[in-house]
């Protein structure tokens, strides 16, 4: 287990090329009942103006990995155990707290899944909005509040002008979560990590929250991190993809390279899974078994007891994420027969 | 019964686990003694002195502690060690039957007010209400002023009129909590009888919280009634008990100290032991909490 | 909130009818000479007597007896005692006292028990917080009379730091007994601000919070302080009318001359009238500051707020 899971210089070029880089990097929970390992050394990186989608089941270390780079693990219980996360070349975890503080909101922002419990039940949303001028700017209250009321119009929220005094329950869902844009957006972030941002909404409020950030994202070119386990989410919306499992990336690489030629077999397991209207009639096969326990992994690939191609190899032996085509990685023994499969 | 047995599988589980965690607990393990103590003392209270606390000479009126007497003399000239080892049957007794008392009431209007839900269950939380209304200490002055004679079991009345308003909401949340459940279900369906259900699955659920409750109210009920017996409105003599005792002392507290640090320790000893006791149940039963 | 607080209105009327029913079943409508019961063991001349049944209505049926009791209590009239002087004018005449003795435990109570709710609440484990734990144990197990006297015993006499008894030094007359009455609550509130802290902190807005950039002194201070607050002060705006009916004891026990001490001396003196009518008082004080509470709560919470 000590050996790299990842080739070096998976993040992809020289510290400091891509806007934000994650390298290597380990979390782990203490618990009263052992180690859980959340995520493994995880590596990809975020280019200015890009959508890269972080897609896995629940459980499988994408929401940790998110936290992390926040700076908002909850530790204890949870601890980072190696890695850099590089923000325009600084390795944000070497940094003093306090200038980790200043880059939270300021460079790098955060939109939660549930909005209703995100937002703060006994402030306006208003205030909750104008805090970000307060604090980081120290701009005035008046003032303050006059930019959280824009940003509110400029994330569509109808009437914004006289809502900014009302409180985030009087909100419907779709308009909470604008909320939590709006105030993600305030200071105008190089990264938004949104963690499921569509999830607890309906599929109609999902798509116009999914166009809302593209749109924004058009506008003042951030990078965005994407963390779902939706497909179509991805699909629409994502420039690259990296696919996560058991607390790994087990491949990465472009959209429509990963959608139309996976090169793991749980990629290529998960697409599937979903029906496609250019395979009408033909069987779904959903992959058998369920994503083992953050707290019992399976020695080897991780993914072998409920791999349709695992051998011997695979129950003893990790396989690397290694680059199997141009920008393109793969964490299979079999990556290349899967990839001409 | 298959569920049954599960869910029996695991109320074990729990117990032993807080078990293990209540042996490892100071706070319990000397509150159980010194309970354990203060029951002794209240059954055979002739273990303790061989004294009669009721043998008394006002010659020796409000003497200090001494060898031949640990506490001193109270005013009448009584032994003082005598009256307070003496004092802790009261205590203890109206202690239990409150809380006894109340644990019966809770039992079966909960289980009524949480099982049939409807009219019965409005009519038991309105009526609760109005018995919310009353705070402990005023209720029972309310309540005792209309006894001609205050013994102990009219102080337990008084109070216990006054107490078994929260076991009863607990045990109807247990009540309520389990009803419905797939396991509740499932015995039904294989034929078991409310009242089966009741008392093998709902009441064994509701145990933890109202135990917790149980202990730290009989040290509350025993301060309670220490001090109606101060305020005169609890027990009279001849009876003895804590709250007469610092009644009666109270007049000399700067001169004779000792008749109020006695019964005063004591006391507080005893409250102390229950609530720590129910302090240390809690944190064991709902390790969260703490 | 309007419509929370005639909910609100609406369910206290059963509870002041139910406590006005029970109290006046207890003492006029059980079996018994209420007149005896009241007088204690005190013989009482024929006069007297009849100028009680009259006055208590005690030769009409039981049900006329209760309407007029309760259209007496909304006029005011708590009884009288046996000098012929109304209950109501003893309580108006003593009510400045134990209002400025509950104010001063409430301040004292809100003070301390907020900053060691706190401390505890933020600093879980360490040694500050087991010591909260172990003090606000101690506190609620000491009946508040024993550390009345324990108090003014050491404070007063010994080390004389405080006054033992009276008002006559003003505001500071009113410290140490308001203290002694504070304990068992301030006892309270550190518990329940620790408890409610420690849950607020689990929830996903603390997480934006820190998400934001926040300091972490904002983060506890502003945001999860404020949601545990509802419960706190809530707490405490419902305790006043504790603390006036705890007056009794501490009155009592430091001779202030507030309607808990004429309690207190009633009782000794067996005039029932007056024990009855003032704790019929105090009770009721008590509902309504139970509604108050009910009423903060609603300001403090803006989901109930705009419900």
């Amino acid at each position: 287990m000590n050996l790299p899971l990842t080739e070096p210089g998976a993040a992809d070029g020289a510290p400091g090329d891509h806007l934000l880089e994650v390298d290597g990097l380990s979390v782990e929970f203490r618990t009263d009942h052992g180690t859980v390992r959340a995520v493994r050394d995880v590596s990809w990186h975020l280019d200015k103006g890009e959508t890269l989608a972080i897609l896995g089941e629940s459980g499988s270390g994408k929401s940790v990995s998110a936290q992390a780079i926040m700076g908002i693990l909850d530790s204890p219980p949870a601890r980072i155990t190696s890695g850099e996360i590089r923000f325009n070349g600084t390795d944000l975890l070497t940094l003093p707290a306090e200038e980790q503080r200043a880059m939270r909101g300021e460079q790098v922002s955060m939109v939660f899944q549930d909005a209703l419990s995100a937002l703060n039940p006994v402030f306006t949303v208003g205030s909750q909005i104008a805090e970000m001028f307060r604090v980081h700017r120290g701009t005035s209250k008046k003032e303050a509040m006059d930019k959280a009321a824009e940003l509110m119009d400029r994330v569509r929220i109808p009437g914004a002008r006289n809502r900014v005094k009302d409180h985030p329950h009087q909100f419907s869902g779709g308009m909470r979560q604008r909320v939590m844009i709006a105030m993600a957006l305030a200071l105008d972030p190089a990264v938004i990590i949104a963690d499921e941002p569509t999830t607890a909404l309906d599929v109609t409020v999902q798509a116009q929250i999914i166009d809302l950030l593209l749109d924004l994202q058009r506008e003042n070119g951030m990078g965005i991190v994407l963390i779902t386990h939706d497909l179509g989410v991805v699909a629409e919306t994502a420039d690259r993809v990296g696919v996560m499992y058991a607390g790994r990336i087990v491949e990465t690489g472009s959209i429509e390279e990963v959608f139309s030629r996976p090169a793991h077999p749980y990629t290529a397991g998960l697409m599937n899974s979903i029906p496609r209207v250019d395979q009408i009639g033909s069987r779904l096969s959903p992959i058998v078994g369920s994503p083992p326990s953050l707290a019992a992994i399976p020695v080897g690939c991780a993914f072998h007891p409920r791999c349709p191609r695992a051998v011997d190899l695979c129950r003893s032996e990790d396989p690397r994420l290694v680059e199997v085509g141009p920008g393109r990685r793969s964490a299979c023994h079999f990556a290349k027969d899967v990839l001409d499969a | 019964m298959a569920p049954a047995a599960a869910v029996n599988v695991a109320q074990a589980g729990l117990w032993g686990d807080v078990g293990r965690q209540l042996r490892r607990s100071p706070q319990f393990l000397i509150g159980t003694a010194v309970i354990a103590v203060l029951a002794l003392m209240a059954l055979v209270p002739q273990l303790f002195t061989r004294i009669d606390p009721r043998q008394c000479d006002l010659a020796r009126s409000r003497r200090p502690p001494s060898a031949e007497a640990w506490f001193g003399y109270d005013v009448q000239g009584c032994d003082y060690y005598a009256n307070v080892i003496y004092g802790a049957r009261s205590s203890i007794s109206v202690g239990l039957i409150v809380v006894g008392g109340a644990l019966v009431i809770a039992l079966v209007l909960g289980a009524i007010a949480g099982f049939w839900p409807g009219w019965r269950d409005n009519v038991i939380a309105r009526v609760a209400d109005v018995f919310y209304g009353m705070p402990f200490i005023l209720g029972a002055i309310i309540i005792l002023y209309q006894f001609d004679e205050r013994g102990v079991l009219q102080v337990a009345l008084a109070l216990l009129l006054l107490t078994w308003m929260t076991p009863m909401r607990l045990v109807r949340a247990s009540v309520v909590a389990i009803r419905d459940s797939d396991y509740v279900q499932a015995a039904r369906a294989l034929g078991a009888t409310d009242l089966r259900i009741i008392t093998r699955h709902i009441l064994p659920n509701a145990l933890a919280p109202v135990l917790v409750y149980a202990t730290i109210t009989i040290g509350v009920v025993i301060s309670a009634e220490a001090t109606l017996s101060f305020l005169g409105v609890g027990l009279r003599l001849p009876a003895i008990s804590w709250g007469l005792m610092i009644g009666e002392a109270q007049n000399y507290v700067r001169t004779s100290l000792h008749l109020l640090l006695f019964p005063g320790a004591f006391l507080v000893v005893t409250v102390l032991s229950f609530i720590s006791v129910g302090d240390a149940l809690r944190d064991a039963l709902d390790p969260k909490m703490r | 909130m309007s419509r929370y607080i005639a909910r609100r209105l609406l369910l206290a009327i059963p509870v002041l009818i139910g406590a006005s029913f029970f109290i006046f079943f207890l003492v006029y409508a059980l079996p018994g000479d209420p007149v005896r019961a009241l007088a204690g063991d005190r013989p009482l001349a024929p006069g007297v007597i009849a100028e009680l049944r009259e006055r208590y209505n005690l030769d009409d049926p039981v049900f006329v007896q209760y309407l007029k009791y309760v259209g007496g209590l909304l006029q005011g009239d708590l009884g009288i005692d046996f000098s012929g002087r109304p209950v109501s004018e003893t309580i108006a005449q003593r009510i400045p006292v134990t209002a400025q003795l509950a104010l001063t435990a409430l301040v004292i109570e809100a003070v301390i028990g907020l900053i060691a709710g706190i401390v505890a609440g933020i600093r879980r484990g360490s040694y500050l917080d087991n010591l909260v734990l172990v003090s606000t144990t101690f506190l609620v197990s000491i009946p508040v009379f024993v550390l009345g006297f324990t108090l003014q015993y050491f404070l007063g006499v010994q080390i004389p730091l405080f006054p033992i008894s009276g008002t006559n030094e003003g505001l500071y007359s009113y410290l140490l007994p308001g203290f002694v009455l504070a304990t068992a609550s301030m006892a309270y509130v550190a518990r329940l601000l620790r408890t409610s802290l420690a849950e607020n902190l689990r929830n996903d807005y603390v997480r934006t919070a820190r998400a934001k950039g926040l300091p972490e002194r904002m983060v506890i201070g502003k945001h999860t302080l404020r949601n545990s607050l509802i419960a706190v002060v809530t707490f405490i705006g419902a305790d006043f009318g504790t603390l006036m009916g705890g007056a009794i004891v501490t009155e009592g026990v430091f001779n202030l001359p507030g309607v808990g001490r004429a309690v207190f001396d009633a009782v000794r003196s067996q005039e029932g009238t007056v024990v009855v009518g003032i704790t019929t008082f105090l009770i009721f004080v008590y509902i309504f500051f139970n509604l108050v509470a009910d009423v903060l709560y609603a300001a403090l919470d803006p989901r109930i707020r705009y419900e």
